[in-house]
């Protein structure tokens, strides 16, 4: 029973992560009908930055603000930081292919996606870096003979306050409601008087900018971090998405820890090497049976 | 006024050329108790319809009223939630479109959709798709075979162009044409397929007086090949003009049917159409 | 209207003279050049058949597959195995592994052929992840991990004709892409290519004018899986070895890329686009780890200016208007 909660919690964990990348995937799709792929990359390009924040250049933040404070002001630069790149993106690939349609869109996104992921190579070099343990906390906590550690309480907690926050703005304000308008139909709330440049930035900032957060929070968990993580990580919170329903906020949400959850219990019962297998398997069955995902509605074809 | 009695004429002619017809042709196809739901919303209730072979019907009805869902449900779009649709003696349930298409009917859309950037030969050449058989290997090979397949093929879409009079514009894209000639290319490619019934959603939609009288002359004279006509039709020159036969719908019920002149004068069509404000309408 | 015929043949003449000249240049090549451009242009080749296989699907029929690299895989590794367990000669196995790969699609694209756009995109993206991942976990022990397979042998017939060297696979890779070209040049021109179109076009005016779309669709990605088992077949035989990291997503976008940056649906332009995808390298060879990052720029620039692609197909699959445009007034 211990294990089976304590494995809960780790699929919690890495869904929080999905979860948190997901939502950017699924704002974005929701409202320009687009596949971000340089979603993952920008939260690669987040765990990038706290690594330059925190450990290189001796750790000048942990040791300026301490390890919570370093934390802190890790994921804040981070979501600043790739929340102006994420408009950037918008802007330099995405907006002047609009036009033309949805294959070269997807072209640009992957060229955009080889940059960030090549950009992130060039940069601090081909091989995996690590958050050193001097900048993680490393206490191991026991509560009721359910081992967790102290950064998994942290991963958990403030990715639900994230969460929360987001599901906040887009379910309960004006804002949200036009984010949520234009999901649904883009010209005709741009015809209500929706401007549709500040939803388009706004999604293409919170999005990345929690994609960026999460990325330092996997660099504090994982400790590990390398240029291939935003295509791993970005294809599986894409099934998330997929999962949830696309275009689905709290359907992201759901999405991504569920499959945290069943990713972690396939790994288990199945075994390791095939929990990826295990996760695409997944996709392709919600995909076929339903579509729409688990939150998403049907909407049918007028012909 | 002088429209009214070109009307009155029309529909003298129409009750006299009927009233030979309607007896002895026999049901190509119809609807028996056909119903379709949208979530909570039932678009067609217990329809029923008939159409006789040989003739022009219409289904008119005001905006809303279920008339292209039938259309999609008799085509095979969707499936019936409930009755059936019976074609040449066949029930059609659970036939996809183009198996529907193979047994001889054809449509057109409400809101034309032709294949835009193929030629409008191309289109036509499109509808003599279920008529040939050639396949894959003999297309990669080019047989003997296959290579007189195509030219026959070609000829016949060429002579189907040039019924619809638009054979100066084979080679054009088929989104640069005029919109009276794309409504006409789809009727093209519709009859291309050799159909027996021919299914047109509001054909003279967009269409000015002129192109829906030469519409309408085409429309009686393609008949005389041995083709069934049922078209969804708003205006009334037309659905008076060239109809056998008129069936109303309101609300996805049928509320009337009769000859042309009969459902003009009908109080219920004429309120389901125009509320109970009668000049409001012109 | 003859200005138009007569410059209409002017075109055709100056085309067959350029086919003419480039097959020329294409069959003296090996002769002037060292033998690693000639490996540089078998590696062309292969991208060239693996485009024109992907083209079918994507150009002719408008579906997203970005897992198309998967098809490879089966084939090739469909070599690898029954070659090295059984000794079956390269050339009786490329028809097998082409039936192999086509096999494949057809099983597990039937469950999805009726998804959207973007939907097909993920589930053929899950796919080809899945074979990758799936080979690298070596079931049942045949497919070797991520060591993969080796000790493959060289296409043969007989002792007398075999292709063991460079300039040999230059010439027999290129043979088949030529074959290839004329077997789809007639598709096109048939009533199975004119499907395929009307289902790029409207999926639903095709169903409706007598089209059978999922056949066609199906028919679509079992074709261009086969041609890309032909292409694993002969990829297997002259690297000797085969591993599951050749068959990665990022090969797969890469023939996307190939077709969509060639020309979308056109023939020559998915050549340009092989050419382009498989000599970049080579020339940017200086600029060692930036050479993908200019890559990845080379493609967003591409489809900022030139979204039809480089030698796009006649009827304008795209207009491509490289102005900038409010978000909300395309027709997404």
């Amino acid at each position: 029973m211990k294990i089976i909660l304590e494995q809960l919690l780790n699929g919690l964990t890495i869904g929080s992560f999905y979860a948190l990348i997901a939502l950017g995937y699924s704002m974005v799709y929701g409202v320009m009908k687009l596949i971000n792929f340089a979603h993952g990359d920008l939260f690669a390009l987040g765990s990038y930055l706290g690594f330059t924040l925190l450990v290189s250049g001796s750790a000048y933040a942990t040791v300026t603000f301490g390890i919570w404070g370093g934390m802190i002001a890790a994921m804040l630069i981070a979501a600043i930081g790739i929340g102006i790149a994420g408009t950037l993106i918008e802007r330099i690939a995405y907006r002047p292919i609009y036009p033309a349609g949805r294959l070269p869109a997807v072209v640009s996104a992957l060229g955009a996606s080889i940059v960030i992921q090549n950009g992130i190579m060039v940069v601090w070099g081909p091989r995996p870096q690590a958050y050193s343990s001097q900048v993680v906390p490393s206490v191991m906590l026991n509560i009721g003979g359910i081992k967790i550690t102290l950064m998994q309480i942290v991963v958990l907690i403030v990715s639900f306050i994230l969460m929360g926050l987001l599901f906040y703005i887009i379910q309960k304000t004006t804002f949200g409601a036009a984010i949520r308008a234009c999901a649904l139909d883009r010209s005709t709330a741009a015809l209500m008087g929706i401007n549709i440049e500040t939803v388009i930035f706004f999604i293409f900032a919170l999005g990345p900018a929690l994609g960026g957060m999460a990325g330092v929070m996997v660099g504090m968990y994982y400790r590990k971090i390398s240029f291939v993580m935003g295509w791993n990580y970005g294809l599986k919170a894409f099934t998330a998405t997929i999962l949830g329903g696309i275009g689905n906020i709290p359907g992201a949400m759901l999405g991504g820890l569920l499959l945290g959850i069943l990713e972690m219990l396939g790994s288990v019962y199945i075994s390791t090497a095939y929990k990826d297998v295990f996760v695409f398997l997944i996709l392709i069955l919600v995909l076929i049976f339903r579509p729409t995902g688990l939150l998403g509605e049907k909407i049918a074809e007028k012909v | 006024m002088a429209k009214d009695n070109n009307n009155m004429e029309t529909i003298i002619r129409t009750k006299q050329e009927n009233e030979g017809i309607n007896k002895i042709n026999k049901v190509v196809l119809q609807t028996d108790k056909l119903t379709k739901k949208f979530g909570g919303l039932i678009a067609v209730n217990n329809f029923d319809l008939k159409v006789s072979q040989g003739e022009i019907s219409s289904l008119i009805g005001p905006n809303g009223a279920g008339k292209t869902t039938v259309f999609n449900v008799v085509t095979g779009i969707y499936k019936a939630d409930g009755g059936k649709v019976i074609f040449k003696g066949e029930d059609l349930a659970g036939k996809k479109p183009h198996q529907i298409i193979k047994k001889g009917i054809a449509r057109t859309f409400q809101n034309i959709r032709l294949f835009s950037n193929m030629t409008c030969l191309e289109n036509v050449m499109a509808g003599q798709h279920c008529r040939s058989r050639e396949g894959t290997w003999s297309s990669v090979l080019k047989t003997p075979g296959q290579k007189k397949e195509e030219l026959e093929i070609k000829k016949n879409a060429e002579n189907r162009l040039k019924q619809v009079g638009l054979w100066k514009w084979r080679d054009e894209l088929a989104k640069n044409i005029a919109y009276g000639n794309q409504r006409m290319l789809e009727i093209g490619r519709a009859l291309a397929t050799n159909p027996d019934l021919l299914v047109l959603d509001e054909p003279s939609s967009g269409l000015n007086d002129k192109e829906s009288e030469d519409l309408m002359d085409f429309l009686k004279e393609i008949i005389k090949d041995n083709l069934t006509i049922l078209l969804i039709e708003h205006d009334m020159n037309v659905v008076m003009g060239i109809s056998h036969w008129v069936t109303v719908m309101d609300e996805g019920k049928k509320i009337a049917e009769g000859l042309p002149e009969d459902i003009y004068s009908n109080p219920q069509v004429i309120e389901a159409y125009l509320g109970k404000d009668e000049e409001e309408k012109e | 209207m003859k200005l138009n015929k007569n410059i209409n043949q002017k075109n055709s003449i100056f085309k067959n003279w350029l086919v003419i000249l480039v097959a020329i240049l294409f069959i003296i090549l090996p002769f002037i050049i060292n033998a690693y451009w000639v490996d540089v242009l078998f590696f062309f080749g292969v991208y060239a058949l693996l485009g024109l296989s992907l083209n079918i699907v994507l150009g002719e029929v408008g579906l997203f597959d970005l897992g198309h690299m998967g098809f490879m895989a089966i084939g090739a590794y469909t070599t690898a195995i029954l070659n090295t367990t059984f000794g079956i000669p390269i050339i009786v196995l490329l028809p097998i592994s082409a039936i192999a790969a086509g096999a494949f699609a057809w099983l597990v694209c039937s469950p999805i052929i009726h998804l959207r756009g973007d939907y097909l995109c993920i589930v053929t993206i899950g796919m080809g992840e899945i074979v990758r991942l799936t080979l690298n976990n070596n079931p049942f022990g045949i497919t070797g991990g991520s060591n993969g397979v080796y000790g493959i042998d060289f296409p043969s017939l007989g002792s007398i004709f075999v292709i063991d060297n460079s300039t040999k696979f230059y010439y027999y890779i290129w043979l088949i892409v030529g074959l290839t070209i004329i077997g789809l040049v007639n598709l096109q021109r048939s009533r199975i290519g004119r499907a395929w179109n009307c289902i790029r076009e409207d999926e639903i005016a095709a169903e409706s004018t007598g089209i059978d779309v999922r056949y066609y669709k199906l028919l679509a990605f079992v074709l261009g899986a086969g041609l890309a088992g032909v292409g694993g077949n002969i990829y297997a035989s002259k690297l000797m070895i085969v591993s599951p990291e050749s068959f990665s997503f990022m090969e797969s976008c890469m023939l996307f890329c190939i077709v969509l940056i060639g020309g979308m649906g056109s023939i020559p332009g998915v050549l340009i686009g092989a050419a382009a995808i498989s000599l970049f390298p080579e020339v940017f060879r200086a600029f060692a780890q930036y050479r993908m990052l200019i890559f990845g720029v080379a493609m967003v620039i591409m489809m900022i200016f030139r979204p039809g692609g480089i030698w796009p197909r006649k009827r304008g699959a795209f207009e491509f208007k490289p102005l900038l445009m409010k978000p909300g007034e395309e027709n997404g």
